[in-house]
């Protein structure tokens, strides 16, 4: 009898000691087991699998580094990194554009609702839809671009068949559906700025450009930084518009990483699953380099709270 | 009262069997068909053909599953090795060959043992034939050639061209009434396969074309060169439509139904749509790729769709069956007719439907062939080599300029693919 209240009291003891640094790993396992499954094996998988030489179906054959080395030589490995930087430089353009789409909504007017939600329309809708939608408009023959370009005077232009102009074609594309998104980051952003401080700002004497700069758009500052993520992981996915505007084309001038490594790896004439793994882990470091800077910057403010 | 259920059951049971013994010729358990014949026609056709196959099993349970076409050039990947249907749909010639090595594909060189198929099955069994033995079965396969409006050719006073002269006059004359001689898209790539096999193997042979597709001839050579030569006349004539780098096939169909383009180097497939867009058959007609290098025999596109048996699979003594249904002398008539899919049947004790093209092409291809009978650009060369080529095709279509480059690159992805 003695015994087992013991025996009792040292076992609830134990879990009311350590209950509350156990609860929170309880409830962040399955997060976490599936984390690890879905995510942090797969990465170190891919890692593996760059140093084989397989065609998914039969035996996989160790080649070393030899995939690296044949990204060295491979051109369209090169037109697929610049067209990624293309795609990280001019997808920033969503952010400011986004900011004054917000500034320009944020504004008491009857119907705004309306306006609002017209103005974040695209980004409701599917790429697939904004990318079939960009095609039409820039078809050569029959798209609109170029009635309105012959409007003007000025020459046709066949955006998606031209190396020179596709990839800033698609982005184009892109920007329309992730400027609504940064627009809507910036007007929640927006109705949190304090008005005191804009009245203060006013009778100091400030407006225009150097109110926007100085008072309104550091009080933006975590809308920016979420606006800033979202869209570098916007534009290192892009995919699906490059799928569905050009498949990669004309004659591969539109691949990014992503959609290259689909290629040689999973599309109708890929075969090479280490060499889509190479890609695969170049991508990954490139998104490294961005995924390091924004834990950085979080747990810099996380310290200064 | 429950007696009386009891012998009604027995008395069914006894009805059951009795029937089952009636039909004991049918099958009996499961086969599971993959198909990718997703468009409307062929999809309809496939499940007729089934149901005609059930009807003749009643005991047979079917199922079937249809996937997109496009879809399942990626799927079949998978479901051969993890999941795999009893028949599986796909395409002749090299482009088995990953699953026919990987050990995916039935054996079925016992069907083609049979003289019922083995002989009249006779001038697809090349396709069919790997390390000397057979991994399917073809069900249909169709021409390429030239589609022409008619009416365009009255107009202009033109004739069918025999020559490369004779194409290139025409041509000429189609240019100078404001036309484009050709319509192509090759958003896609596959349709400038379809060029570079017709000039390649009329400039330069069918053997020649094998050897290069094959990993055997070089693409830094003369005679490569001379193909390029060929086409690049055409080319800067401007023959071909603009910006062709930015529409499909189908999308390019509009140019030669509005009579902005002449002609079109298509598969048969191509002829549906241009009924259906409104052209009559007094206005499109089918002529056989030209000569171009006098006395090399002409060889011709006639690329095969076909049904394996996966080497996973449950059922094949099922699956056997209905490969043998399929390709025998009634089904192939009647699947290949033009309410059906409109190509031409396997079986050479098959008649060929009614109609004007496939006539032609059925012809074309048993009397005027004599070179030989390719599948296609993407089902020749390995699928690896077929893509960075046709991508360099592409390229050279809307810049010729850039030929040397090309094949540099052609060359060095040539040595790596086909070591």
């Amino acid at each position: 009898m003695a015994q087992a209240s013991v025996t009792e009291t040292r076992q609830s003891s134990w879990w009311h000691r350590n209950q509350q640094q156990l609860t929170p790993w309880l409830f962040l396992a399955p997060g976490i087991l599936f984390f690890l499954f879905y995510v942090i094996f797969p990465i170190f998988q891919s890692f593996n699998l760059s140093l084989y030489e397989w065609d998914g179906l039969g035996q996989a054959e160790f080649v070393g580094l030899y995939n690296y080395e044949e990204l060295y030589w491979d051109d369209a490995f090169y037109t697929s990194l610049k067209n990624n930087v293309i795609w990280l430089l001019l997808y920033l353009l969503a952010i400011p554009a986004g900011l004054f789409i917000a500034l320009f909504l944020n504004q008491t007017v009857t119907g705004i609702r309306l306006y609002k939600s017209l103005f974040f329309f695209p980004f409701v809708i599917s790429q697939v839809v904004v990318g079939l939608v960009f095609t039409w408009f820039y078809d050569p023959t029959f798209g609109i671009l170029n009635v309105l370009l012959g409007a003007v005077g000025l020459p046709p232009l066949n955006v998606l068949g031209d190396e020179n102009w596709v990839t800033v074609g698609i982005i184009v594309a892109g920007l329309w559906p992730q400027t609504a998104y940064c627009m809507i980051l910036y007007l929640t952003g927006l109705n949190a700025v304090d008005p005191e401080q804009i009245e203060a700002g006013r009778l100091d004497g400030a407006k225009g450009w150097r109110m926007l700069w100085y008072i309104i758009v550091p009080q933006l500052r975590p809308a920016t930084f979420i606006a800033f993520v979202v869209t570098i992981i916007g534009a290192l996915r892009s995919f699906d518009l490059i799928s569905i505007m050009t498949n990669g084309g004309p004659f591969g001038a539109s691949r990014v990483l992503s959609f290259y490594m689909f290629e040689v790896a999973l599309s109708e004439y890929g075969f090479r699953m280490g060499y889509g793994a190479a890609i695969a882990v170049v991508l990954f470091l490139i998104m490294l380099a961005f995924i390091a800077y924004f834990l950085w910057s979080m747990y810099k403010e996380e310290k200064a709270r | 009262m429950r007696s009386m259920l009891k012998t009604s059951v027995a008395a069914f049971v006894m009805l059951a069997a009795a029937m089952g013994a009636a039909s004991a010729d049918g099958l009996t358990g499961n086969l599971k068909i993959f198909l990718d014949t997703s468009n409307p026609a062929p999809r309809a056709t496939m499940e007729e053909l089934i149901a005609q196959f059930q009807e003749k099993n009643p005991e047979l349970n079917i199922e079937t599953t249809v996937i997109d076409r496009e879809a399942y050039k990626t799927q079949i990947r998978n479901f051969l090795t993890a999941n795999a249907p009893d028949v599986a749909t796909w395409y002749a010639a090299n482009r088995m060959r990953p699953y026919v090595e990987a050990g995916l594909f039935e054996d079925v060189s016992d069907l083609w043992a049979d003289p019922a198929i083995g002989d009249n099955l006779a001038s697809t069994k090349g396709a069919m034939t790997i390390d000397g033995k057979q991994w399917g079965v073809p069900y249909t396969y169709y021409q390429w050639g030239v589609y022409y409006r008619k009416d365009i050719f009255d107009e202009l006073g033109l004739s069918e061209p025999t020559t490369w002269e004779e194409e290139k006059a025409n041509c000429q004359k189609i240019i100078d009434a404001g036309k484009k001689c050709y319509t192509i898209g090759t958003k896609f790539l596959w349709t400038a396969g379809g060029w570079f096999d017709y000039l390649n193997m009329r400039t330069n042979g069918f053997d020649f074309h094998m050897d290069l597709l094959t990993g055997k001839a070089s693409w830094k050579s003369d005679e490569v060169r001379k193909t390029f030569a060929n086409w690049r006349e055409l080319i800067d004539m401007g023959a071909f439509i603009d910006n062709h780098q930015t529409y499909s096939w189908q999308e390019a169909l509009p140019f030669m139904v509005k009579g902005d383009a002449a002609a079109y180097l298509m598969g048969n497939f191509a002829v549906a749509p241009l009924r259906e867009a409104g052209l009559s058959d007094d206005q499109i007609d089918f002529y056989q790729f030209v000569e171009i290098t006098p006395g090399i025999a002409k060889a011709e596109d006639a690329p095969t769709d076909t049904f394996h048996i996966p080497a996973n699979a449950e059922n094949k003594e099922n699956a056997r069956e209905f490969l043998k249904f399929a390709v025998s002398p009634d089904v192939q008539t009647w699947i290949n007719d033009g309410k059906h899919l409109g190509q031409l049947p396997v079986n050479a004790k098959s008649s060929v439907d009614d109609d004007k093209f496939l006539e032609q092409g059925f012809e074309m291809l048993s009397t005027n062939s004599p070179g030989g009978v390719a599948q296609f650009f993407d089902r020749d060369a390995p699928a690896e080599m077929a893509k960075v080529a046709m991508e360099g095709l592409q390229e050279f279509m809307v810049k010729p300029d850039n030929l040397d480059k090309i094949l540099d690159r052609l060359d060095r992805a040539q040595e790596r693919i086909y070591k």
